[in-house]
């Protein structure tokens, strides 16, 4: 996917919608990341952190039960077992990097179901940073235990009472922090969306994951490649990450959003954060609240070349419910004995769901798999209680 | 009502400029809140069309925002006032880019122009995006008031300067709006950088919240935008005649300088 524009843009989408008093900053990040991305040291550096402290690369896995059920060959991008547990990890030690190198001390984020803040947190301790996360309080509480987390880590997570209370408040909330504190503070955000450069660099932070896939299909397919190639889409970091290295091949992309938080299919054409994209939204643009038991996907945006892959056609965008996405969690623990993310649930419930209909039957279909479910477990034992097991009913 | 010939006139009587900000359906009278005001002796007036996600501004513009969107306030339903409101001082709106976006940028600079509006600041819209903006304001007659902040360096200032229309927004702190113990020394600086770039009046906002803070800022500005000081007392139960009291005492102590 080429780099966008020099005024931020993919196709008609991004830009740079933020206060003056955050251009300057916006600026020198870009200048900042287009050197460091040009020097092989600081990708020497990112690699070499990614590899021993991240545990770069994660596997590729088969899925042969799960494959015989489906009639589908399933393989699983695990970003799982990076550390912190999911893709997250990648575009923020690349960000705490490249803060270092600015001369900033102080990161700042935004979590919805807490992945970001706890794998920024796990930066800041890492480079001995100060580290203050933004997370709406309605996250705080179902996503208890990674709020313990980040406070492990040495991090403070401020609770945001404001709107509805979810991710898109805390990234105002980031905002609003970042515009007062800006000269010695760098904003970590934690998909690819916000002003330029941020989706795009997120995008380059991330694109380790389809570079990787990719050379790990064509390992496992004798030189093939996959047939579709599909990712959970929130703000669209790991699923941009992922198409990033499946782009130039023949595979059809998709990028599942949560049903409550369908930017691409049920929204329009907006601006928020920083960026032109498409937004839930009424008729006189203000901002709805997204909806859904995923943290991570409830937000009412998308990053800005998502919505451009979209309008090309490149990549196709669809929709998974609350109840087929538990199921999915719970079939692929009781299959596969992998415990997914409820965001990347998302995914495997619309292969689940597509497989034999317009996923043809005996296609090879690559699924990242963002990240893992420990955090969302007793939040699934509150939906389901006891009652039977998800593969029976699949 | 033009707006930059008016203010230029007050500005070259002598006279301070005083823009007190309201949100518009914060509270129920605000209509009478925006009138008294005018007669309290403001030189032009801010109104806010509230967003959903106002991220330049602090609690007490947040929660103004809030309480005018329960109460169901729209920006068509906002403009119908303004269009019958007749305050006799040039009125401007503040509201985010995207309620321009939704309605287009040429649909809605016509309305603000059908219904006497005479400028609009949109604080997320930067320069470098807000070209089609500014042609569609002028091409309605509508002053788009640009945004100069601290940070910003001195050459892109100038380009800001050069682009703004009615008078120039010098953001006096880094920082989103909101009441401040003292003035930040950066109010006063910002005056007197912004004075060797432009000859339009240069207003400072942002972190300026009582009559003695005004008068200290506009010994180097043209002028004032106050804004939280003001909500906030709406808020907090003001009649509009309390509104304009408080108006009134900025007016007081700008007029003894
Ligand atoms: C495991 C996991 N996957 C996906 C997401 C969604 O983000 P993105 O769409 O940027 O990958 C999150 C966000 O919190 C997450 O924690």
């Amino acid at each position: 996917m080429p780099a966008p524009g020099p005024d931020g843009r993919f196709g008609e989408f991004g830009g740079r919608y933020v206060p003056e008093s955050l251009v300057p900053a916006c600026m020198e990040l870009e200048g900042a990341f287009r050197d460091a991305w040009a020097d092989p040291s600081f990708h020497a550096e990112l690699d070499g952190i990614l590899r021993d402290y991240g545990g770069r690369p994660t596997p590729l896995t088969e899925c042969s039960r799960l494959s015989d059920r489906l009639g589908v060959r399933l393989l699983l991008k695990r970003e799982d077992l990076a550390h912190t547990g999911s893709h997250k990890i990648n575009n923020v030690i690349g960000q705490a990097l490249l803060a270092r190198r600015m001369g900033k001390r102080r990161l700042i984020a935004e979590t919805g179901a807490g992945q970001h803040g706890v794998a920024t947190a796990t930066a800041a301790a890492l480079f001995g940073m100060e580290c203050v996360v933004y997370m709406g309080e309605v996250d705080t509480e179902r996503q208890e235990l990674n709020v313990f987390r980040m406070e492990l880590l040495g991090t403070e997570v401020r609770p945001v009472r404001t709107g509805s209370r979810t991710l898109k408040d805390a990234v105002n909330e980031a905002l609003r922090d970042w515009v007062a504190s800006v000269e010695g503070t760098h904003y970590c955000i934690g998909s690819v969306m916000g002003p330029h450069p941020y989706p795009w660099m997120v995008r380059e932070f991330q694109r380790v994951v389809g570079d990787e896939a990719l050379d790990q299909c064509r390992a496992i397919l004798d030189g093939g490649e996959p047939d579709w190639v599909v990712a959970c889409v929130g703000g669209g970091s790991n699923a941009a990450g992922t198409f990033a290295g499946f782009v130039d091949t023949g595979a059809a992309l998709v990028g599942v959003e949560a049903e409550g938080g369908a930017a691409i299919t049920r929204g329009t054409p907006g601006v928020l954060h920083g960026m032109q994209s498409h937004l839930l939204q009424d008729e006189d643009g203000q901002i709805s609240e997204a909806e859904s038991i995923s943290a991570g996907l409830d937000y009412p945006g998308i990053g800005p070349e998502h919505a451009h892959l979209a309008a090309s056609g490149r990549a196709r965008y669809e929709r998974a419910q609350d109840a087929e996405v538990v199921s999915a969690f719970r079939l692929l623990a009781e299959t596969e004995g992998i415990i997914p993310a409820l965001e990347s649930a998302h995914a495997i419930a619309w292969v689940v769901r597509e497989a034999g209909r317009s996923i043809p039957e005996g296609s090879t279909v690559m699924v990242t798999l963002s990240g893992r479910g420990d955090k969302d477990v007793a939040q699934v034992r509150d939906l389901v209680g006891r009652e039977g097991s998800a593969a029976d009913g699949a | 009502m033009e707006l930059e010939p008016h203010l230029r006139q007050a500005r070259d009587r002598g006279r301070k400029l005083l823009i007190p900000y309201v949100t518009a359906g914060a509270t129920p009278d605000w209509p009478d809140a925006v009138r008294a005001i005018a007669d309290a002796g403001a030189d032009a007036i801010e109104i806010g069309i509230p967003f959903s996600d106002p991220m330049m501004d602090g609690p007490v513009i947040q929660q103004a925002s809030l309480v005018a969107l329960q109460a169901g306030t729209t920006p068509s339903g906002v403009l119908d006032t303004l269009a019958s409101m007749e305050p006799g001082v040039p009125l401007v709106v503040m509201t985010y880019y995207n309620i321009v976006f939704r309605a287009s940028e040429r649909r809605f600079a016509g309305r603000l122009a059908e219904v006497g509006v005479s400028g609009a600041i949109l604080p997320d819209l930067q320069l470098d995006e807000a070209g089609s903006w500014c042609e569609a304001a002028d091409a309605a007659g509508v002053a788009s008031v640009l945004l100069v902040a601290p940070s910003t360096p001195d050459e892109r200032a100038m380009a800001i300067c050069s682009r703004s229309r009615g008078f120039v927004y010098g953001v006096g702190v880094m920082g989103i709006t909101g009441e401040r113990a003292s003035l930040a020394t950066s109010a006063r600086q910002a005056a007197t950088r912004l004075r060797r770039f432009t000859d339009l009046p240069v207003c400072i906002g942002v972190g300026v919240s009582t009559p003695g803070q005004a008068a200290q800022v506009c010994a180097d500005a043209d002028g004032v935008i106050v804004g939280s000081a003001l909500v906030h007392r709406m808020l907090d139960g003001a009649t509009p005649q309390d509104a304009a009291d408080f108006v009134g005492a900025i007016r007081k102590a700008l007029d003894s300088l």
